[in-house]
């Protein structure tokens, strides 16, 4: 069971929105003890996210948590876009599949630095991916 | 409009990235580097990369870009001075940024930029960002 602790919201609409959103994870990071090693995921998995949710979604919301499971604490952030949503989410799970121009690293690279890695998407309605990455995971 | 600095050292050009890098800014490094090279005519370019905490997929691929676009322009290109976490993190996203040169710090990178330009570009050298 995860509960949440601290929780904060902000709205992605634009590429310097990118650097505090950045900035707030780190300090989320910082306030529980994380490991420089463990920030590092955890913000380059939140850069990654992000320039999804502008890029495919259009923008969006992104809410940070310290969170518990009553044996170790972490941080949560969650990606909330209204976009066209993810035709085959199990192809854009896979190394090196892009419909855009990229290197198609974003989503299966950012699952392999976060400890848990969830995402729902409704083709219309929008996508939202949660990570969690904890202190000592 | 945001821009980082390009410095001019002789046959060199030396950009120190002292503020977080977001796409945009990256994307102007890229063409603005290029331009530079042109424009002087320089023979290597030298990435002090020791104040960036992170470098996600987009970044290292205009890294790799840079790297590529200058060896087509007659210009080495030395990465310096990655910070261990950002090595890992960036090796577990699966960019292992092939073709870019690194050294672990400024004074290495100068040596190195040297030795290439007056020993000639005999073999490819490529060291693995992992084990700085």
């Amino acid at each position: 069971m995860t509960t949440a602790t601290n929780k904060e919201e902000l709205f992605i609409v634009k590429e310097q929105d990118v650097v505090p959103l950045r900035n707030r994870v780190k300090e989320y990071g910082v306030k529980i003890g994380m490991s420089i090693l463990n920030q590092t995921k955890l913000i380059t998995a939140t850069s990654e996210l992000v320039r999804n949710l502008l890029k495919y979604g259009g923008g969006g919301r992104v809410i940070i948590e310290s969170v518990t499971n009553g044996r170790d604490l972490g941080v949560r952030v969650i990606f909330i876009d209204k976009g066209p949503g993810i035709k085959d989410i199990n192809l854009a799970m896979q190394d090196g599949y892009s419909t855009g121009k990229s290197l198609g690293l974003g989503l299966p690279g950012t699952k392999r630095l976060v400890n848990e890695f969830d995402i729902q998407t409704e083709l219309g309605n929008g996508t939202t991916v949660t990570i969690i990455k904890w202190k000592n995971g | 409009m945001e821009r980082i600095p390009i410095l001019k050292m002789g046959d060199f050009l030396l950009v120190t990235i002292q503020v977080d890098l977001y796409d945009q800014l990256a994307e102007n490094l890229e063409s603005d580097l290029i331009n530079t090279i042109n424009k002087h005519n320089s023979k290597g370019v030298l990435i002090d990369i020791s104040a960036v905490s992170i470098i996600d997929s987009f970044m290292g691929r205009i890294l790799g870009n840079i790297a590529v676009m200058s060896k087509i322009m007659d210009a080495q290109t030395v990465v310096v001075g990655m910070q261990p976490a950002v090595a890992i993190t960036l090796v577990e996203l699966g960019l292992s940024l092939n073709g870019v040169i690194s050294a672990l710090n400024v004074e290495k990178g100068m040596d190195l930029l040297r030795a290439k330009m007056y020993n000639g570009d005999k073999e490819e050298q490529t060291y693995d960002d992992s084990n700085q």
